[in-house]
């Protein structure tokens, strides 16, 4: 069924090809294997920062000119920095994809640096996380997950503690490029209208004669097993009050992963890396949304390389009481635990995920980074099966999973509380500093 | 290079079918059998343009509970057929008119326009459902009252706008406006303005065009709703005399946004693509144009900091948007009105224009690649009169512009000492009221 075909050049790169010829487009994209799950305190949020000294010039191409360049010809260029990858794409009209090829094989290398541009980018990234933190929500997840994590690198988010942002130096972001930025730690696919034979030799042509770096060593420390639940509570200024639940869960590439994602979407919706359905017709949008504990509820597992967490958050009323909505999960909890799901329930999920599929592999650009993310993980199979994968899954897998994963002792509980104006009037909060100057 | 034959092509007269049904409804069909699904999109005429200021928000509330139950389907059956099927429907209203969209797998299309068909000509308005739904819309709104973006957006759209212009309100309405809007309300707006009088249904995907044009009419052709009402005037705005300012402090903040402009033209106007073109040098092309270069890269001000027009039906907001930390505010406002002056004082190079030009014909590859990017241009057509060779002669009339078109779009729109500049930020920074 798979068109997809792997290469391993010389120097170690992977190169993974795709032809599609719908539409005479080109996604490419270059993984670098690391993300924030390699640092250490001291360095959180430097794979992100590196990313972004990546747009900052190299000698050949200075800083904003592949930004014109990438524009002048339609394309779309862009960069994301997640827990476990750093990893950059261009999709290009198919004439052009020359320019992404000869751009990313540039900067694997030759990435500049500069110290004003590394000054002028701290404060651009403090700015960015202070964007975040306007966000009740940031500050909730953030806390979640450090309570979650104490050893791994989980523990931190992607953008970094405020204070690594003001002390990290400029020998530190080089040092993080020069150690991870290399043909033997990077994974580049492409997907689109391309003859494949011409494309690989186009491909070895130009980063062949890349050397291979030394063997990389990545920072990582596994997470002892969680002896009791946790809770953190956050109080700051917020529409509501939030609650976020999280229970440790297995990597994507672990067999109750696919088991794990089925419970999810009986109770939450059907959901992939973030984007779901709508999830009306859900157990837990019948247990809190109509008995109006709550407004929403939405369930996440990202899949990642090493275990992370199974997070359901819901968003209260605002006269909405935690506890109750708490105790109304637990009991749809302890409902999937003791093994109540049918195989009618499960036929829907899989209908589900089929539909979720189609919709997030229409365009070349998500095929590719679904590519490249999966063969991070340990190979593009894991994506191209993901069907055939929740298809497999028995029932009495799923209810295995359940019940060893949704344990209270293996989470931690998020409890957001609003703190508006000093009464705890939410309107006073609002009204009271408006006016023209 | 790498480069084979693909089957693309551009969307235009020559491939889209348009049919109009004898009660007015237009709908147009386009095939594309590269993907397993359909996108449908579809417009009424029935927005938040024909609300009073008082119920704010009844436009919006009336779109969002048509999908809580029919004559036909509860909510239950209702989610049940959608979410059975992996499909998608979304019913929302906008300022002028409410759109509908939705996605399936290619088989489960008739389930998609069935749906559409009940909830459009007979919701219930069932009370329970109603009121859960006001719920969670007062609480988005409390979010929404904590959020700087969204302050500062209202601050400039209140006082760039009229309290008698559609444009002065949020289609969500406020907390003062959504508890006061009652079902009979809700019954009777819908009653009034829910017809087929430019009503739009746009469908692709791997399906057949005689097919769905037949299930649309099936579904659709026998509906009438008299004294169906125009779109009304909208009025005049007049720029203030001299530049406007608005804060909002809210507690808790650490980042400042600043959204401010002025007005720029409708998407009617004859200058319309000289004014988008102008636009993406000042604030889209390349890292957000011009002020990105000024804000971020040059003085590293600000994570984002770009423009964008927002041209719809009556002349809209040309404005500039960036989040910057609280002290930087009054400079970010400085760097971004020297670049609207720069773009009255000279032309644009030859070079930012032939750019530009490249930018706007080269990405329609990338654009029309899925099905939701065909639907968008697709309804675009229809519902700004563009003629479906839009796309087709799009590559001539951006090459048709000069220099001076562009000179002469920003001269008109532009007035950097008339502006309206609106801050939402922490309420205990001295610098942030400016």
């Amino acid at each position: 069924m798979s068109n997809v075909t792997r290469h391993i050049l010389d120097n170690g790169m992977t190169v993974l090809l795709k032809e599609v010829h719908n539409a005479p487009v080109i996604s490419w994209w270059v993984l670098y294997k690391v993300g924030s799950r390699n640092e250490h305190t001291g360095i959180t949020g430097i794979s992100h920062w590196v990313e972004h000294m990546m747009f900052k010039g190299t000698p050949k191409y200075g800083a904003g000119v592949l930004d014109k360049m990438v524009d002048s010809i339609g394309g779309s260029w862009n960069a994301q920095t997640s827990m476990d990858y750093t990893a950059y794409y261009e999709t290009l009209p198919a004439e052009h994809i020359g320019l992404a090829l000869a751009a990313e094989a540039d900067r694997m290398v030759n990435a500049m640096f500069d110290m004003e541009e590394v000054e002028s980018e701290r404060t651009v990234i403090i700015s960015e996380r202070q964007g975040s933190e306007n966000s009740p929500f940031f500050w909730l997840g953030e806390e979640v997950q450090a309570a979650s994590f104490r050893v791994h690198g989980y523990h931190h988010e992607v953008i970094g503690d405020m204070t690594d942002l003001h002390t990290m130096t400029r020998d530190d972001l080089f040092g993080h490029y020069k150690r991870h930025y290399a043909p033997n730690n990077a994974i580049a696919v492409a997907v689109g209208a391309f003859d494949s034979a011409e494309m690989l030799a186009q491909i070895n042509a130009i980063y062949g004669a890349i050397p291979a770096g030394e063997p990389v060593k990545l920072f990582s420390r596994p997470e002892p097993q969680q002896q009791g639940q946790r809770t953190v509570t956050v109080e700051r200024p917020s529409g509501s009050s939030v609650i976020q639940v999280a229970y440790h869960s297995p990597a994507a590439t672990h067999p109750d992963y696919f088991a794990l994602q089925l419970v999810n979407s009986v109770l939450c919706g059907a959901e992939m890396m973030g984007g779901g359905l709508e999830n009306k017709t859900s157990r837990l949008y019948k247990a809190l949304v109509m008995t109006e504990l709550t407004a929403s509820v939405d369930g996440s597992l990202y899949p990642t390389i090493d275990p992370f967490m199974y997070a359901i958050s819901m968003v209260l009323l605002p006269d909405g009481d935690a506890d109750a909505a708490i105790t109304a999960l637990d009991s749809e909890i302890d409902r999937m635990r003791a093994g109540e799901i049918t195989e009618a329930e499960l036929a829907r999920a899989r209908k589900q995920a089929r539909a979720l599929f189609a919709y997030t592999t229409e365009r070349v650009t998500t095929q590719a980074f679904y590519l490249a993310f999966s063969e991070s993980m340990g190979g593009f199979e894991w994506f191209e099966n993901y069907l055939d994968q929740l298809n497999a899954v028995t029932l009495e897998q799923v209810k295995t999973a359940a019940a060893t994963y949704l344990r209270p002792q293996n989470r931690t509980v998020g409890i957001l509380i609003p703190t508006n104006g000093d009464g705890n009037d939410l309107n006073d909060a609002y009204d009271d500093e408006e006016g023209d100057d | 290079m790498a480069v084979t034959t693909t089957k693309q092509s551009i969307p235009g007269a020559h491939n889209i079918t348009r049919a109009v049904l004898d009660n007015g409804i237009v709908v147009l069909v386009y095939e594309n059998h590269a993907a397993q699904s359909v996108v449908m999109s579809a417009s009424v005429r029935a927005g938040g343009q024909f609300e009073p200021p008082e119920k704010n928000g009844l436009a919006s509330l009336t779109a969002n509970a048509l999908l809580r139950g029919t004559a036909r389907y509860d909510f239950d059956t209702i989610n049940e057929m959608l979410e059975s099927s992996g499909a998608d429907l979304d019913i929302g209203g906008a300022v002028h008119r409410v759109n509908i969209n939705g996605k399936a797998l290619a088989e489960d299309l008739p389930l998609l326009l069935d749906l559409m068909a009940d909830s459009m000509r007979q919701p219930t308005f069932p009370e329970d459902h109603i009121e859960r739904l006001r719920g969670e819309l007062i609480t988005g709104l409390h979010f929404q009252m904590q959020n700087t973006r969204y302050r500062a957006s209202r601050a400039f759209r209140e006082r760039l706008f009229p309290a008698d212009h559609p444009y002065h309100y949020s289609t969500s309405g406020t907390l003062d406006t959504v508890p006061n809007i009652s079902i009979d309300d809700m019954r009777a707006f819908h009653a009034r303005h829910y017809g087929p009088a430019g009503m739009v249904i746009v469908i692709v995907g791997a399906v057949n065009t005689d097919q769905a044009v037949q299930t649309v009419r099936e579904r659709f052709a026998d509906w009438y709703t008299p004294d169906q009402p125009e779109l009304p005037s909208i009025p005049t705005v007049t720029l203030p005399t001299t530049t406007q300012r608005a804060f909002v402090g809210l507690a808790g903040k650490t980042q400042s946004d600043i959204i401010m402009g002025t007005l720029g033209p409708s998407r009617f106007a004859e200058d319309y693509l000289a004014a988008l073109l102008a636009n993406s040098v000042l604030g889209q092309f390349g890292m957000m144009g011009r002020i990105g270069a000024s804000v971020r890269e040059k003085s590293g001000l600000a994570y984002y900091a770009s423009s964008q027009l927002d041209a719809s039906f009556a002349p809209s907001p040309w404005l500039v948007s960036a989040g910057v930390n609280p002290k930087n505010v009054e400079l970010t406002v400085e760097k971004i009105i020297e670049q609207l002056e720069r773009l009255i004082d000279e032309p644009v190079s030859e070079q930012d224009l032939a750019q530009n030009q490249s930018y706007y014909t080269g990405r329609l590859p990338l654009q029309l690649e899925s099905n939701e990017g065909l639907v968008g241009s697709i309804i675009n057509m229809e519902i700004y009169a563009l003629g479906l060779d839009h796309l087709v002669n799009y590559h001539d009339k951006i090459y048709a512009l000069t220099r001076d078109d562009l000179h002469a779009a920003a001269r008109r729109y532009l007035k950097p000492d008339q502006l309206v500049i609106a801050v939402s930020g922490p309420a205990d920074t001295p610098a942030n009221g400016g």
